[in-house]
């Protein structure tokens, strides 16, 4: 189903994922959301940022590990953990927030 | 947790045999693969104008080869063995989740088509044609089915509904009807070398990673080496052992091991993944195609053995099937298995007392142990019967105090399935997936309640990911599933190991 996002019209594929990640722009993770009534903080985009430039070095969504090791060390080690995550996206740090980052969702046995 | 638009099932104290409620998962079906999906398997994008004759045919082509299919088609005697013993059915009470029932979507046309009494008589011997809406009933309900085997344990036939549910997933494959989770995932493995879409940059990022933590942990170099010519061993381990937890905490047990063992072991980027999802959509070229990376793999690092990680089906697929998919491995060392498992080279270095084990270190778990379906029931370890049941529970009752297991019917070769296998651990399927759990979290709730566990142990990438889903629906916590090797990774004291533990132990000792 297609979103609207800032008057333009973005293809996403079955599971809301975006199918162009070139189109994404902040509005995209602003409009998911407000579709899954969340409402996004300067944490949520903390993470979103970290996962878009993970993306863009390696090509892929970081690990669980990396991701929070990463935000232990910004945010401090009481946040550092897949805990804090689900609690800011409740569907899953690896799912949810790729999503609103524009990345591919991770397949496999994750 | 997400919110749930679906009834999760109350756990009841004792499995109890639900009444048959006819069509409650008839909505239940997987998203389809697109044209780009299917293409690398080399299976057609789009239904074709004749596709009834093409199921047909090639419903006729997996007869001549699998013998064995003709024999469960023919055999089934509806005795009614099996119709309790699957946990779609236990979970969701649709009686085309009874194995027998789902075995007669397909069994009906192929008595239409290939035997004489369905050919002219169709009506007396229950033989239906190939209409549309029964290809709809084969895409739901075969995506329904985890082919865990459980049922074939039961069947006085010994009919193996999953090697039905992979032929009926082959024929739709076939006419262009493919599950988009498994099939986008075959054409990673092919483009990239791994189910995740890993890419060899970020894989090294990773395991440098993990190296890192390792020594700022414990203050040893515990190496993780990819690529590495002329190790003795390739270790091959499912891809989410790279990405997810508690999955992650298992691969950095493999590594304390070879470590304190002194073996030479890398990992490869080109089979950085176990599994093959081939097995899961009953296709035996693409099953093949993914398993000859390995040979490659370990022809090109010129090592001398392989080892498994904790992958179920993979391990389903190397221990039975490798040899004459891959093989012969004859340039391997003969003095070891081929391939060999994990846990069979853990128990072998725990019997061989290389390990230094402290056991309290798990000392605030009580733990159980699933046994995952393809491992019970498809395979073995050691060279003991039901050794894939023992070497498991040794290496964790030589690194846990505190062990107990889950009820007899719900273990061994009748282990529950975790819900999720067989190329069904996909979000679109999430309420079978939550259903479908229920009798392994009946029992797990039991010795919760019984005996206090805490955690249960798993040695499949699918079961752990599964686990950490559905727990959260039934009120427990996700993290309650662990690795095997990670309790084997919290136990060992590697040499020259300094921990945060040793000093407040030698500040104790002090006092």
């Amino acid at each position: 189903m297609p979103i609207e996002v800032n008057g333009k019209t973005l293809e996403t594929d079955e599971e809301g994922y975006l199918a162009n990640i070139n189109e994404w722009e902040p509005g995209v993770a602003d409009v998911m959301a407000k579709e899954d009534e969340l409402d996004l903080t300067d944490e949520h985009w903390d993470i979103i940022n970290f996962l878009r430039e993970y993306y863009e070095e390696y090509q892929i969504a970081p690990a669980v590990r990396v991701l929070t090791k990463a935000v232990g060390k910004k945010l401090g080690k009481d946040k550092g953990n897949s805990k804090y995550l689900y609690g800011l996206f409740p569907y899953g740090p690896g799912k949810q927030a790729c999503r609103y980052a524009g990345l591919p969702k991770p397949t496999g046995c994750v | 947790m997400a919110k749930a638009s679906f009834e999760i099932p109350k756990l009841d104290e004792y499995p109890e045999v639900p009444p048959v409620v006819p069509g409650t998962m008839a909505h239940s079906k997987p998203y389809v693969a697109k044209p780009d999906f299917q293409a690398p398997l080399e299976f057609p994008g789009e239904l074709p104008d004749d596709w009834h004759d093409k199921a047909i045919d090639a419903m006729g082509d997996l007869l001549g080869k699998y013998r064995s299919l003709r024999v469960y088609l023919d055999s089934c005697v509806k005795c009614g063995a099996c119709t309790d013993k699957c946990h779609y059915y236990l979970g969701t009470q649709d009686p085309k989740n009874m194995p027998v029932g789902r075995q007669d979507l397909l069994r009906k046309v192929y008595r239409r088509h290939f035997t004489f009494a369905g050919k002219y008589f169709p009506k007396l011997v229950g033989a239906e044609d190939l209409t549309k809406e029964v290809l709809d009933d084969w895409y739901s309900y075969f995506h329904q089915c985890s082919q865990c085997r459980r049922c074939s344990v039961f069947c006085p036939y010994g009919i193996d509904t999953a090697e039905i549910s992979m032929a009926a997933r082959e024929i739709m494959d076939r006419i262009g009807v493919g599950q988009k989770y498994c099939n986008e995932i075959i054409g990673k493995v092919y483009k990239i070398g791994n189910n995740l879409g890993l890419p060899e940059k970020a894989l090294a990022d990773t395991l440098e990673g993990l190296e890192e933590d390792v020594e700022e942990d414990t203050g040893v170099a515990v190496k993780f080496p990819l690529d590495v010519k002329g190790a003795d061993i390739l270790v091959v381990t499912p891809s989410a052992d790279f990405f997810a937890e508690p999955h992650v905490d298992g691969l950095i047990g493999y590594g304390k091991v070879f470590h304190e063992a002194g073996v030479s072991w890398t990992l490869s980027s080109k089979a950085s993944e176990a599994a093959n999802f081939g097995m899961f959509i009953g296709s035996y070229e693409n099953m093949r195609r993914v398993s000859l990376r390995i040979r490659e793999a370990a022809l090109e690092l010129g090592v001398k053995r392989i080892i498994f990680g904790e992958c179920g089906h993979a391990w389903r697929v190397a221990y039975s099937f490798l040899n004459t998919l891959a093989g012969p491995f004859d340039f391997l060392d003969p003095k070891y298995p081929v391939p060999q498992h994990i846990l069979e080279f853990t128990w072998g270095e725990i019997q061989k007392g290389t390990l230094n084990i402290d056991k309290s270190a798990n000392d605030d778990m009580v733990v159980t142990f699933h046994d995952s379906c393809n491992v019970a029931r498809a395979s073995r370890m050691g060279s003991e019967p039901g050794g894939q049941f023992k070497i498991p529970r040794n290496v964790i009752k030589a690194v846990c105090n505190h062990f107990v297991d889950m009820a007899p019917e719900t273990i061994h070769e009748k282990t529950f399935c975790c819900g999720g296998g067989g190329g069904l651990l996909t979000d679109d399927l999430m309420e079978l997936r939550v259903k479908g759990a229920k009798p392994r979290m009946e029992a797990l709730k039991n010795v919760i309640e019984d005996y206090g566990v805490t955690n249960m142990a798993a040695i499949c990438a699918i079961c752990k990911s599964q686990f950490t889903k559905v727990l959260p629906y039934y009120g427990m916590d996700m993290d309650m599933i662990v690795s095997v090797h990670q309790l084997v990774s919290n136990a060992i004291v590697l040499t020259g190991q300094t921990s945060e533990d040793d000093e407040e132990e030698s500040t104790e000792d002090a006092a």
